[in-house]
């Protein structure tokens, strides 16, 4: 047989039939739920009399709509706590796995699923969520589906797919001092764009990918949706399976050795051929900040805001709407945009390695005065509690920090903590689309790091500086 | 689901690109376990002054009249004529309920996002990808031409102006065949019952730990 790419390898083991024109159906072998794209997908099952076909597929939690604080309370938002009690109550109906508000693993469904082990190399992963594509970090094809589909997969365990094009994105070399995963994702929307991955699962390949962690991982793959790819995802190896050894959900004993001796074969062959490749020199990446309301609208952090009269005419009126909505000057450096908030969290950077690298920083400093709020919120309950072992709730409490409970909360402000109209953000989280955090909220995305430093400089600041 | 059939419709042209699903259907509205009834918080933020909040009586709120959908010519519009990578960002499908919702029945723009894409076509939206110098004449048409409207032939695959131009459209043949029927997904798959279930066999003996 020819050369596959890893893509090829996971798509041909998962096809049940495929019509001539390529339409086929992929039998799927985890289902993540929610509880906002998952109601009406139970209602649909209710109202056809179908039940699910393999709960044991299936794993909940809630996450969007969760609280931050004092827990003990409930939700206050009456319509925020019907979602919630809709998804314990369709759980309890067709007898799903959940993991409700108050349990200790209970987190963003991103950070859940992989930290349980249910996320595992060869499989295929889907929730009525974007930012599936955070599982492929594992050698799973994964990627987010909408409502229709989820009851489609709940019913039938399949879905109705066409085979996309397959894009290798290759980073080579070492990273700086300062540089993450998110700055490698960032620096690829930069140069693709946002819509330069559509049609495409990407594979990220190169030594700088191999180097990462799986928590870097997972970043990476995270944000191959904000580059337009519906999956990202990179080969198994040794960092994939010491991350998953010993989790609930993953495979014991004799059965390890077996699955660990399939996974080995997770990757690309050499020679398989991409319709698409984009490389990297990851010497030359620098931390980014994004200064639009598009993840693409990005610079280094040593760079400055745009000039639309600088750009082709086609791109000028949206930068100019991006800066007006941003409130910024062109040719600004963006180490003078000063910040009134700062969010560390969510699935893309909300696990226990963006916990510590972000209280590094934090370490003996303290917040500026002119940041209003500087909030931490771990990505699942077993998250904080690891962090709260190492001891980093109490740096981040003595910096000025607010250590909160686990949720997606500020990512996108469907609970209490969001931004008001004009306040400036800085984020670890995914998407800086106009009124994401909050109405007339203005977000930058940035790393944990440079995160954590924006918040005590109270403007943004080079990271590497603070070495 | 709905079945779509020929239309001749009012076009209003949304002349952005990179319209992400945040802005069709802001979060706040995704709080309902419903799928009806998101049509008047379509694009929310641009058509209202005010900031929405699900519960609110739509009808007596601020319009923001300088919003394309709000101006008085484009009332009653069934075509969305927009830019590139249109429905970018969430897998949301409250998005396509809400545009549906609202009326629309046809998207026209030169590239859509993928997950976006899709869930039109469950939702008896039909979402064309023209090519970007085409789209551009549609839009001086539109601007230029007070009531201006196209013929949607998705069964000829075509586009007819009122000056009898034609644009032929690719659209998947499966996809096509259960928009026209009306066809319910889940209903077809399951015809498969048997093969879906040996393949399960036989992929969980290879894998015993899934
Ligand atoms: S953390 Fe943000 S991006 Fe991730 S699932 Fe939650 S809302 Fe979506």
């Amino acid at each position: 047989m020819s050369a596959q790419t890893l893509y090829d390898k996971l798509w041909n083991s998962h096809v049940v039939r495929q019509d001539a024109d390529g339409t086929a159906l992929i039998y799927i072998d985890r289902q993540l739920v929610h509880e906002v794209t998952s109601p009406q997908a139970f209602e649909g099952l209710r109202l056809a009399s179908r039940r699910p076909w393999r709960t044991a597929s299936m794993l909940a939690v809630p996450d969007h709509n969760v609280p931050t604080t004092n827990r003990a309370a409930g939700i206050s938002d009456p319509i925020s706590r019907i979602q919630v009690e809709t998804l314990d109550a369709n759980c309890a109906e067709f007898g799903i796995t959940e993991f409700k508000m108050g349990d200790i693993r209970q987190g963003v469904v991103h950070v859940m699923g992989p930290e349980q082990g249910a996320t595992l190399p060869g499989m295929t992963v889907v929730c009525g969520d974007s930012h599936t594509s955070t599982h492929g970090a594992f050698a799973a094809l994964a990627h987010g589906i909408g409502t229709s589909e989820v009851e489609h997969v709940m019913a039938t365990q399949c879905l109705v797919a066409k085979k996309s094009k397959a894009m290798e994105v290759r980073v080579e070399g070492v990273l700086g001092y300062g540089v993450t995963a998110k700055d490698i994702a960032l620096a690829v929307i930069g140069q693709i764009g946002t819509a330069g991955g559509t049609g495409y699962a990407i594979e990220f390949t190169g030594n700088a990918v191999r180097q990462l962690s799986m928590e870097g991982r997972m970043t990476l793959c995270n944000m191959a949706i904000e580059a337009g790819a519906r999956a990202g995802m990179i080969a198994a190896d040794d960092t994939t399976f010491e991350y998953l050894k010993g989790r609930p959900f993953a495979p014991e004993g004799e059965q390890w050795d077996q699955a660990v001796a399939q996974w080995r074969e997770l990757h690309s062959d050499a020679g398989a051929v991409f319709d698409a490749t984009v490389v990297l020199d990851a010497a030359n990446i620098c931390p980014q900040v994004t200064w639009g309301t598009s993840p693409e609208m990005v610079v280094a952090v040593d760079g400055c805001v745009p000039d639309p009269l600088n750009m082709s005419i086609d791109k000028r009126e949206g930068i100019e709407r991006a800066l007006a909505y941003m409130g910024l000057t062109a040719n600004t450096p963006v180490t003078e945009i000063s910040i009134d908030k700062v969010f560390i969290g969510s699935c893309t950077n909300g696990r226990i390695e963006d916990m510590r690298a972000a209280a590094e920083v934090a370490r003996g400093r303290h917040i500026a005065a002119n940041v209003k709020l500087a909030m931490v919120v771990p990505g699942s309950g077993l998250v904080k509690a690891q962090a709260e072992q190492e001891g980093l709730d109490k740096i981040f409490i003595a910096a000025g920090f607010e250590w909160r409970d686990p949720g997606c909360s500020m990512c996108l402000a469907m609970n209490d903590d969001r931004l008001s109209a004009g306040e400036r953000c800085a984020s670890t989280s995914n998407r800086n689309f106009e009124g994401r955090q909050g109405q007339g909220g203005r977000t930058h995305l940035v790393s944990p790091q440079m995160a954590a430093a924006a918040a005590i400089a109270g403007h943004f600041v080079d990271v590497r500086e603070w070495k | 689901m709905k079945k779509y059939t020929l239309l001749d419709g009012l076009v209003v042209p949304l002349d952005r690109a990179n319209v992400d699903t945040d802005a069709i259907i802001p979060k706040q509205f995704l709080k309902s376990i419903k799928r009806s009834g998101f049509g008047p918080n379509a694009f929310d933020e641009w058509r209202y002054l005010d900031h929405g909040e699900p519960g609110m009586d739509n009808a007596c709120r601020p319009l923001n009249g300088d919003f394309v959908l709000n101006q008085p010519r484009y009332q009653g519009a069934q075509i969305l004529l927009t830019r590139e990578n249109f429905g970018c960002g969430s897998s949301r499908e409250h998005a396509p309920w809400a545009l549906e919702d609202y009326g629309f029945r046809v998207i026209i723009a030169p590239s859509f996002a993928d997950i976006f894409f899709n869930n039109c076509f469950k939702n008896g939206l039909l979402p064309i990808r023209l090519a970007a110098d085409k789209v551009d004449a549609l839009f001086r048409a539109v601007e230029a031409n007070v009531g201006y409207r196209l013929t949607v032939d998705l069964e000829a695959q075509t586009i007819t102006t009122p000056d009898g131009a034609v644009y032929p459209f690719e659209v998947d043949a499966f996809r096509r065949h259960c928009l026209l029927n009306g066809l319910d997904d889940i209903g077809l798959t399951l015809q498969h019952v048997d093969e879906i279930a040996a393949f399960e066999t036989k992929h969980h003996a290879a894998q015993p730990w899934l």
